[in-house]
């Protein structure tokens, strides 16, 4: 195991802290997610470390329910994203013909309408449900990503050892998982940290706008949107749920950042 | 190497020359690429320094303009360049003289030129830019230069892009472009690698005269002892950054001191006697016409040929030639328009789709670039076992006995099954993917140009091991490839190709002797020799021949 260099840890630090605030928010909210506890706007104090939301809820607890909710979605929908777009990016690539161009020419199709008012389109639509909140994200998001898979794979297939795997008789499956994506995981692996804040601002937005999380569920972006007219009475509830955004982008990319630079290694990661 | 007062034109003494290394995890340490060379080159005259990959020759060679490529830094020792010492002279000294002073001559003309601008104004732009001539002076000078070195349209040919003319051209530009300031020595690395032999050998002529009729000094770097004989006064042998042997050229070849000169001199020796061909081929090729999708142009056009089992046929041409379409053709990626493919007595589906399992397992493939022949995230283990696997269903125990038995046969020991390609040397890798080939026990390997990009000694033992494992396992090779050495060492018969046809074809010693078409003629008297004067004799042969004509 090589030494860690610092960015990691530090990214390592935080993002493992609010995955953790994520995974054990039921025993670590001080109080339940809608439970009214207190005057409307209240200080930072003991009893509410975060102080209080715009109906008297416990921000803090809010905050801890609301990372479950927004990491969560975030992660499915990335998740999502990364399967089918890679998988069908590589089918694309090693296929070529009629099947790359029906594929990219759909994709084309859909990246050409804007992917926030596309799901606005849509939502408004659907029942807003988290399922139908990732599978919306998901899908609209995997075009990205087939277009970076399909292109990192092109340059991929046409590599001799991709050429002789197809003269020793081996069917796609093979040539996808075996040959093309260990080398095409790189990038693939650090555009993942990138398109993981995306999604967490994607869905942030949404709720922002009202079409996303619903109450009485919080998530970050649904907090901002509740907490946002105390900004005028110069009351931080509004940016705590900002800030956490903030350093969660910060510290997934720097913890992407270092997963590159291990993967990127072509001895197996092992030292020298 | 006489002694004289007069300064030399480049002498180097105690020169060393280091870099960082930062391997992953660990500290960076520095590493040492060459140290304790001496060296003197008089005016006039030219040196030839001569190694492996690796040797340091382009190193030292750029350590005469005090340049180090990419954090290799000169850390000892002296360069005088017209007795002056050219290490202490800074940036602004070093400006003045890279470009008027000393030049340099790319290995590959082709990538070195802008291919924005036209060959006049890369030509002459050193020139202008050290203001050593006017623009009308140099441009005349550059236009005697071009006529000097057998360009075509000297006059005109300099309003050309480089796309425009051919690669041994370019070659001979950048020359003139070297030239053209009137230096005192130029730096000459690798400058006919990249071209074919019968190109070669006219730029290679071309280069000489331009230095006999200027004066200039030269440093002349290769692999190839054949080619730096024909042009150098002394050679200069170099290995792992040390000088192993330093003398007149003639001594070198003749009468070499040390071993491993010896072993460089004698390189290609292999023995082969023709096997006569038997009754059965193994594969016969009928009449085959191939072009490239959305290309009308036939690269290959009613090419026949037949290789007995357990034999090798050569298929030798320039590049362009059509000899790498007619493995792809072979082996299904490029179905033929027309003829047909019988492989042991039945005929070969032309799509690779079509082909099943034992056709695609009877014919292997083994490829120039074993870097990227190998898939960089497996490991040697996995990638020789896979067609044990897919072929034979191997798996466990007896998969693992057999691929170190294959890389026994590679004669790499079990110490390898865990290492990743780029763990491995260049002669390594290439013994891989022989295993990878051979573990599918095939009838037919194609092997295309698997020993160009290796250095000679090394590429000696694969050529050695292939013939090893033909007496073992009776495979045959249809063996592509441009070195007229290589096919001496390993045919049994040979087709030659030019243009996509096959102009020459039957066994070894009817092919390689005498009466020749023109074109084998060509390519055969093209390859260097490795003797002094070689180069003249051959060219005063072909100008009495077309005095003739």
């Amino acid at each position: 195991m090589s030494r860690i260099p610092l960015s990691a840890l530090i990214g390592l630090f935080f993002t493992g802290l609010y995955f953790m605030g994520a995974i054990f928010a039921p025993w670590l909210a001080p109080y339940g997610m809608a439970e009214i506890v207190g005057d409307t706007w209240e200080p930072w104090s003991a009893k509410h470390l975060l102080g209080t939301d715009t109906i008297g809820r416990d921000l803090l607890s809010r905050m801890i329910w609301g990372g479950q909710t927004t990491i969560f979605v975030a992660t499915a929908a990335t998740a999502l994203s990364f399967i089918t777009g890679s998988i069908l990016g590589f089918t694309a690539a090693v296929s070529g013909g009629w099947i790359d161009q029906a594929l990219s020419r759909f994709v084309d199709l859909i990246m050409s309408i804007p992917a926030l008012i596309f799901a606005l389109v849509v939502l408004s639509v659907m029942p807003v449900t988290l399922p139908i909140l990732i599978l919306v994200m998901g899908l609209l998001d995997a075009t990205r990503v087939f277009r970076l898979s399909r292109a990192v794979a092109v340059d991929i297939n046409v590599m001799d050892y991709v050429e002789a795997a197809r003269l020793r008789g081996e069917g796609t499956a093979w040539i996808i998982f075996r040959e093309i994506l260990p080398n095409a995981l790189s990038p693939l692996v650090a555009e993942m940290g990138l398109r993981f804040i995306f999604m967490v601002l994607f869905i942030s937005t949404l709720s922002f706008l009202g079409l996303g999380v619903q109450p009485p569920l919080a998530d970050w972006g649904g907090i901002v949107k509740e907490n946002r007219e105390g900004i005028i009475y110069g009351i931080p509830a509004a940016l705590v749920p900002a800030f956490a955004i903030a350093t969660l982008a910060i510290s997934v990319n720097l913890v992407a950042d270092w997963v590159l630079n291990r993967t990127s290694s072509l001895k197996g990661g092992r030292n020298v | 190497m006489s002694e004289s007062t007069d300064p030399a034109a480049l002498e180097i003494t105690g020169l060393r020359i280091e870099a960082t290394a930062f391997p992953p995890g660990e500290k960076p340490r520095n590493i040492v690429l060459v140290q304790d060379v001496d060296l003197r080159v008089e005016k006039g005259k030219v040196l030839g320094l001569i190694g492996e990959s690796g040797a340091g020759k382009s190193t030292i060679g750029l350590s005469a303009m005090a340049y180090g490529r990419g954090g290799v830094r000169i850390s000892g020792g002296q360069i005088l360049l017209n007795g002056r010492d050219i290490g202490t002279l800074g940036a602004v000294g070093l400006r003045g003289l890279r470009g008027a002073e000393v030049t340099y001559v790319a290995q590959s003309a082709a990538a070195a030129f802008n291919p924005a601008l036209r060959l006049m104004d890369q030509v002459i732009e050193a020139s202008l830019r050290h203001r050593l001539m006017t623009r009308t002076e140099a441009e005349a000078r550059a236009v005697t230069l071009f006529g000097k070195l057998g360009l075509p349209n000297p006059e005109t040919i300099g309003r050309r892009y480089p796309h425009q003319v051919s690669g041994g051209q370019l070659q001979r530009v950048m020359t003139a472009m070297a030239l053209c300031p009137k230096p005192d020595l130029v730096v000459f690395d690798e400058p006919t690698t990249a071209l074919d032999v019968t190109t070669q050998i006219d730029v290679l002529a071309a280069i000489k005269d331009a230095i006999r009729d200027t004066g200039v000094a030269a440093l002349y770097i290769t692999h190839d002892l054949a080619v730096v004989a024909q042009v150098s006064d002394d050679i200069m042998v170099l290995r792992g950054g040390k000088m192993v042997e330093y003398g007149t050229t003639q001594q070198i070849i003749t009468a070499p001191k040390q071993d491993y000169t010896r072993a460089l001199v004698s390189v290609r020796s292999i023995e082969h006697a023709e096997k006569p061909p038997a009754d059965q081929p193994v594969l016969r090729v009928e009449g085959i016409t191939a072009r490239y999708p959305g290309v009308p142009l036939d690269v290959l056009k009613n090419i026949t040929v037949s290789l007995s089992g357990g034999q090798t046929l050569a298929i030798v041409g320039e590049s362009g030639s059509g000899k790498s379409t007619l493995a792809r053709a072979i082996t299904g990626l490029l179905p033929p328009l027309k003829g047909r493919m019988v492989f042991k007595d039945r005929a070969l589906p032309a799509r690779l789709a079509d082909r099943d399992q034992e056709d695609l397992r009877e014919i292997q493939m083994i490829y120039q670039m074993a870097d990227v022949a190998m898939n960089p995230r497996q490991t040697v283990g996995t990638i020789v076992g896979r067609p044990l696997s897919l072929y034979f269903g191997m798996e466990g125990a007896q998969k693992q006995a057999r691929i170190l038995e294959l890389l026994d046969a590679i004669e790499m020991g079990a110490g390898f099954i865990d290492r990743y390609p780029a763990e491995l040397s260049g002669g390594q890798k290439q013994r891989v993917c022989i295993a990878r080939a051979l573990a599918a026990k095939p009838s037919l390997i194609i092997c295309d140009e698997v020993t160009s990009a290796l250095d000679p000694l090394v590429a000696d033992g694969i050529l050695r091991l292939l013939l090893d494992l033909q007496a073992l396992e009776g495979v045959a090779y249809l063996f592509i490839t441009h070195d007229i050495a290589t096919v001496r060492a390993i045919a049994d018969s040979i087709a030659v190709m030019h243009r996509g046809q096959v102009v020459r074809y039957g066994p070894k010693s009817q092919v390689l002797n005498p009466p020749f078409d023109d074109y084998t003629d060509l390519l055969l008297s093209s390859v260097p020799e490795m003797q002094t004067g070689w180069l003249e004799s051959v060219r005063s042969a072909r100008r009495i021949e077309s005095a003739g004509n």
